[in-house]
């Protein structure tokens, strides 16, 4: 166990050493001079070229990558082009914006996505499970910005009872959380209801929900003690695994209601080729992750004995 | 046994044998709507010019409402966008760009895909831990991230959309392609295969691939519904297709600003894309229902 | 519960009239019908057929658990006089795991894989008995340590994958003990287990009966179990009960047609291949909606009588004189068994060519890096599966080599090493000539590839699905060069369809619309598309019904003797082997441990092991009596076999401490019978034939001509 998770931790350390190497030689081939954004279109050749110089953008491109990860390891990640301040000072900020938005979307995705899984699978094949099959088929079919479009349209523009935008200005605001959070749930509990209704069905067509209820156990047992227990670990990796996704969905939902979180940072970095922040931002991403990947198999060995005690 | 015949006779073809297996859906309700939508959309995209009652990109009457008919008697069914184009010409048209650049995006992605999935799967070793590892380092980006600073890197175009959904989809492809190929290659008739001496590639394409077919195409229409929702994003976040031609994300992002004043801007693309999604994601379920039940 | 007040005792089980369909998209589909059955406090049915007959549908239906899709449509079953399709889901529920409980065919998968097999046993007495955790705990302990667990405790605590899969049985069937049930349903208990365990689990079964005097329903393709565990038998043919009535009835004086049949295809002690050969039953079984009018195996009975048998349906006849012995057959007594001679037909022996096999010394290792802590701190993290160890062996034209062994022992290894999927680590492969051992499969020559091929186990995915029958077979012959030009190479396979007894119209179709058997011949067909001189067939009817296996393994001798080829016949069941091998080699752990001729091995002197793998198979006949020798202990790891004397372990002949530190020598008692055995050769030499039949039927065999060392009988009469 203790090897499998110093193993699993080399691998981690591994990719995010090449997601590094990835980030920095994709972006050391962006169009556009770093310098003409630092020092503005009206600088001269020459300003730019010592300005490159000083930055030590002329020495080899494997002693500059190194510079950079070493500075990007003890937390100096560069200075913003666009904002004109240290990245670190934009990022951390937003970054907690994001969980808080996160968290708020598992709280309600997974109590809801695996009791309905969970009822659906029980019974194969009953009303209650076709329709929950069909429903979460057309929430995941629905992506991100169309849900959102749609509802702002119903709440905002038809019934006027949420602001349309989640820009914060005025300090917290519940209220302005709720349409972000309501289109991320939508489209993923729909994923994560399937899994785990994929899961459970599977769990109760097998010889030992036979065997326990053979054994006449209540039907209570045989689902609480006898089926949860192994229907659950698949469920537990895709929720794992969902985090990652939902690093996507927040660009999308932080773009569209204005919310000033990572995703859209991500965003408005790219599209200003605002390089140091990209970098930071990916990075970051990829780390959050990994993290979770790492935390997904770690549980899944857990939960599952005939992993743990081989 | 049975009497012998002394010839033999004709095999069915096989595009009657294909047929058949599409025919196979007609047993699933839902694999049937899924169909249905595809179908509709296909038409709109072939007919485009028939069927879209004006030209897309022409300006006739601005900030018109659905069912709103202008001064000169033009009536708009699902009115018409800030610059006075007809909404539902547009999404007519723009039909066409997602049915065509989706399906081949997807078809990059399994070209790239399959053969690595199969090469991990059947060669183990060296090869597995290589294409593993490059499929762990893409997949651990968050898709969107991935596709947000490749475009922004590399600029919007057909071709990058595309070259970016391959970058991004493959990995995915290969993980699945690599699991069905472990559970395949220990088959009996794989062995027998390798008794006889036949080549890996001979093994791998002729022997394996053709078996894993079902989930590759379950997979498939599943993956094609995310493209479309992928394209769709790159276009609402801007990233798309650059105007004026017609795209379904971008006329989202056009006229979102005007959501709250003129929400069928944006709503109508918005149900066109949900649509057609769920109509491959319809078929991809009707087929794992009845591949499940044979 | 109630007892019937009037009358005699209550049965504990009453099948009446009954019928269970399962409805299906394509309509009801019954799987049985009118089925009566009748079983008392303390005795023991066994319900025996083959595959689709509708055995296990009646022990679900028993247990009321048929499925969403499955249902009582007529008849009825009585529990102690009650009519179970009467009862609530409640009253059911307090029934199943208390009165009547249920031992199934797979253990390992009957046992939930992520909670402790301590919470799953005491859970049992808990909900039926509400007695108190700690109760339940020491009941289980105790429950384990009588169905011959060691150390229970540890049992108690460990979850289902740390168990080999015998114990794992033993737990289950504890389970089924816990609440002292009156009924208890076996479903093939023993169908995934090796012989040997096998046989501790059948010695089990009789035990409880007689310790917990509980009602038995054995559930068997195999008629030799039934001989060991039931009082009586019901045998079943597509959905129905043909004959009933207690062992000895059914097995010595059958009556039906298929019964009879049934018999004729399994190898039997005097079953011979030449001059006794197996009678396999001609046709398919018909589909459960496609049955005939009439008699259900009408078409396959050779005393078929049309407009008498397909007239109308056939009702259960009384054998007269044998009260409870009953057959559903129209001409039950008029049918003269003693002059029927079915149509088997004796050869001659094959005379044995050169040697085209000679095998000296061969070792296969499989690498295994070792990842644990432990071994990466002393260094030696590279461990060594030793697969095969010091294999010697010849193999000569004409002639079939078995080998036998259970899982585990190298069978498959040293196939694999034969046809060149692995190459010997060391020693020697000589194949008419050449040199096999470092020749893997990309090495060899079309030529090489095609005189050694291969016949496949699992007739569900020896052939690829996706390809069509003629195709494949079409693939080889183009592959080893046999032929080049395209209506050359069809006309070939045409050859090939009729060498396996095939229409020629089977080129076209898709192995799915294949049965198991013809899958199987497909696969005989595959492997002598480069007319072969040896083939290696690995289990190839050990999937198959024994009716269907008679057939296929018929036309595998037939099409053998034809071509002169060698086979190498790898099986673990040793009444197949004894029919039909001329030498035998018997393997355990990757070592041989006896080989000779199939005569030399099968009487004694015989290896320890051998002696109890032969004790351990079921025989399906009455006449024949067995010494009773049940292996200890668990099969060893490969990783980690024992020292000296690989079967030390478990061995009941172990002489002493030279067994655990010495490999054992090779003796011969005869020239090339070879025993690997510390047991000086004159002890050896006096060892007790394991397999002994009652004087009457000795007399009976000695007349029929069997020989003297097979010591069979004729398949009861």
């Amino acid at each position: 166990m203790l090897l499998f998770v110093t193993r699993r931790v080399g691998t981690m350390a591994l990719t995010m050493i090449v997601v590094s190497i990835l980030l920095f030689i994709l972006l050391e081939l962006t169009p556009g001079n770093v310098a003409t954004k630092v020092l503005g279109p009206y600088s001269s050749e020459e300003q730019r070229r010592l300005w490159l110089e000083a930055h030590g953008y002329f020495d080899p491109i494997h002693i500059r990558y190194f510079r950079w990860l070493g500075d990007f390891i003890i937390g100096n990640f560069g200075e913003s082009t666009r904002f004109k301040v240290p990245v670190g000072d934009v990022l951390w900020p937003r970054l907690w914006n994001t969980a808080i938005l996160g968290f708020a979307v598992m709280v309600v995705v997974v109590p809801l996505s695996l009791t309905l899984g969970v009822l659906a699978g029980m019974k194969e094949g009953s009303k209650l499970d076709r329709s929950i099959s069909v429903g979460s088929i057309v929430f995941t079919s629905i992506p991100e910005f169309a849900s959102a479009v749609l509802l702002s349209a119903i709440f905002v523009f038809y019934l006027g009872l949420l602001p349309g935008t989640s820009g914060m200005a005025s300090g917290f605001d519940l209220a302005q959380l709720v349409l972000p959070v309501m289109v991320l749930v939508l489209y993923d509990f729909g994923y994560v209801a399937r899994m785990t209704r994929a899961s459970m069905a599977e769990v109760m067509l097998t010889n030992y929900i036979r065997t326990a209820v053979l054994k006449g156990l209540p039907y209570r047992s045989v689902i609480l003690k006898h089926a949860l227990r192994n229907a659950l670990i698949a469920p537990f990796t895709v929720i794992m695994l969902q985090i990652n996704w939902l690093l996507s969905g927040v660009i999308v939902v932080e773009f569209f209601f204005a919310y000033k979180g990572f995703g859209a940072l991500l965003l408005e970095a790219s599209l200003n080729q605002d390089i140091f922040l990209i970098e930071a931002c990916a990075m970051v991403a990829v780390f959050v992750a990994v993290g979770t990947q790492f935390a997904a198999d770690v549980g899944y060995t857990y939960l599952n004995p005939r992993i743990r005690f081989s | 046994m049975a009497e012998q015949t002394v010839s033999m006779p004709k095999p069915p073809s096989k595009a009657w044998r294909m047929f058949r297996s599409i025919g196979l859906l007609r047993e699933s309700p839902v694999g049937i709507v899924g169909v249905a939508i595809i179908v509709f959309w296909a038409v709109l995209a072939l007919f485009a010019d028939v069927l879209a009652p004006y030209p897309p990109n022409a300006t006739i009457s601005p900030m018109m409402f659905p069912g709103d008919t202008d001064a000169s008697g033009n009536m708009f069914l699902l009115g018409t966008d800030h610059l006075g184009r007809d909404i539902l010409s547009r999404i007519i048209h723009g039909s066409r760009r997602v049915l065509i650049l989706a399906p081949l995006a997807t078809l990059c992605a399994y070209i790239v895909g399959i053969p690595m999935g199969l090469a991990a799967g059947y060669l183990r070793g060296r090869w597995d831990d290589v294409l593993s590892f490059i499929a762990n380092v893409i997949l651990s980006f968050p898709v969107l991230v991935l596709y947000v600073i490749i475009i922004a890197t590399i600029g919007a175009s057909a071709v990058n959309i595309l070259i970016a959904i391959t970058f991004a989809s493959a990995p995915g492809i290969m993980r699945i392609v690599r699991g069905l190929v472990l559970d395949l290659r220990n088959r009996e008739y794989v062995a027998a295969a390798q008794t006889r001496g036949e080549s890996g590639l001979y093994i791998m394409f002729i022997e394996i691939l053709p078996n894993a077919r079902g989930p590759i195409i379950v997979d498939a229409c599943l993956r094609l519904g995310y493209v479309i929702i992928t394209i769709g994003v790159l276009g609402f976040l801007g990233l798309g297709l650059p105007p004026p031609d017609p795209d379904w994300g971008g006329m989202i992002n056009e006229t979102r600003q005007l959501a709250m004043t003129f929400p069928h801007m944006a709503v109508f693309p918005c149900i066109a894309i949900s649509s057609l999604v769920l109509g491959f994601n319809l078929v991809a379920d009707g087929l794992r229902e009845i591949s499940l039940r044979d | 519960m109630t007892t019937n007040g009037s009358g005699g005792e209550t049965p504990i089980l009453e099948c009446k009239d009954l019928c269970l369909s399962y409805f299906t998209r394509a309509g009801e589909i019954p799987a049985v019908v009118d089925f009566n059955m009748t079983l008392h406090r303390g005795g023991s049915i066994g319900l025996v057929g083959e595959s689709g007959c509708g055995k296990s549908t009646v022990a679900m239906a028993i247990m009321r658990y048929l499925g969403s899709n499955g249902a009582i449509v007529g008849g009825q079953i009585l529990y102690k006089g009650r009519d179970m399709a009467e009862m609530s889901e409640e009253e059911l529920r307090q029934l199943r795991g208390s009165e009547i409980a249920m031992v199934y065919q797979e253990p390992m998968a009957s046992l939930n894989p992520s909670l402790t097999l301590g919470r799953q046993l005491v859970e049992v007495p808990i909900c039926h008995e509400r007695i108190s955790e700690k109760e339940a705990y020491d009941r289980a302990v105790q429950i384990l340590a009588d169905v011959n667990l060691p150390d229970p405790e540890r049992v108690m605590a460990s979850y289902p994958h740390q168990i080999s899969g015998g114990q794992q049985q033993r737990v289950v069937i504890a389970m089924a003990l816990l609440s002292n049930p009156t009924l208890l349903l076996l479903d093939e208990p023993t169908t995934a287990l090796d012989v040997t365990v096998e046989a501790g689990i059948v010695e089990l079964i009789g035990q409880i009966a007689e310790k917990y005097d509980t009602s038995m329903v054995y559930i068997s393709h195999n008629l030799g179990l039934i001989l060991e565990t039931c009082d009586r038998v019901n045998v079943m043919y597509s959905g129905e009960a043909v004959e009933t009535g207690t062992v000895k009835e059914v097995f010595d004086r059958m009556r039906h047609p298929y019964t009879k049949g049934l018999f004729g295809c399994i190898p039997l002690p005097g079953a011979d291949k030449n001059e006794r050969p197996l009678v396999p039953i001609r046709g398919q079984l018909p589909l459960p909606h496609e049955r005939p009018r009439g008699c259900n195996f009408g078409p396959r009975c050779d005393f078929f009588q049309a407009g008498r048998c397909d007239a109308d349906t056939i009702a259960m006849h009384n054998v007269a004189g044998e009260q409870g012995h009953k057959v559903r057959c129209l001409r039950w007594n008029e049918i003269d068994w003693a002059s029927y001679r079915p149509e088997g037909v004796s050869t001659e022996q094959s005379e044995f060519g050169d040697r085209v096999l000679h095998v000296d010394g061969m070792r296969k290792y499989y690498e295994l890096t070792d990842n644990s802590i432990a071994a990466m701190i002393k260094g030696n993290r590279v461990k060594y599966v030793k697969a095969n160890e010091r294999i010697n062996m010849d193999a000569r034209e004409a002639q079939t080599v078995a080998i036998v062994g259970e899982s585990g022992c190298g069978k498959s290894t040293f196939a694999k090493v034969l046809m060149g999927l692995e190459t010997a680590t060391d020693g020697t492969v000589n194949f008419n000539g050449d040199e096999l051992a470092e020749k893997s499969v990309h090495d060899r020559s079309p030529k090489q590839l095609g005189s050694l091929q291969m016949i496949f186990q699992n007739p569900f995915d020896t052939l690829n699905p996706s390809h069509s029958v003629g195709g494949q077979i079409a693939r080889v012959i183009r592959k080893f060069g046999v032929e080049k030009d395209k209506s050359k190479v069809e006309q070939r396979v045409l050859e090939l369809l009729d060498l396996v007894k095939l229409p020629r119209d089977f080129a076209h179709r898709r192995p799915r619309q294949l049965s198991g058997g013809q899958k199987q011949r497909i696969g005989i067909a595959r492997a002598f598309a480069g007319r072969p001189s040896m083939v290696v067939a690995d289990e190839p009817v050990s999937a198959l019904d024994v009716s269907v296996a008679a057939a296929v393994t018929g036309l595998l001798m037939e099409i053998q003797r034809t071509y002169r080829t060698t086979l190498l016949f790898i099986s673990h069941d040793l009444s197949l082997v004894r029919y039909l091998a001329d030498r035998v080699v018997v393997m355990y752990l990757g070592h041989i441990v006896e080989q000779g001729t199939t005569d030399e091995v099968f009487a004694p002197p015989y290896h320890p092991y051998t002696e109890a793998l032969l004790s351990a198979v079921p025989i399906a006949d009455t006449s024949i009596e067995k010494k009773r020798i049940i292996l200890e202990g668990n099969l060893p790891s490969v990783m980690n076999p024992p020292k000296g004397c690989v079967f030390h372990t478990r061995c009941p002949r172990k002489i002493g401490r030279v067994c655990e530190t010495e490999a054992p020598p090779v003796v011969e008692p005869t020239p090339g019978h070879q025993v690997a055995c510390h047991i000086p050769l004159d002890e050896l030499k006096q060892m007790e034939p394991v397999i002994v039949m009652t004087d009457a039927n000795k007399q009976a065999a000695e007349k029929a001509g069997a020989k003297k060392e097979a010591e069979g009988s004729p398949a009861a009469e």
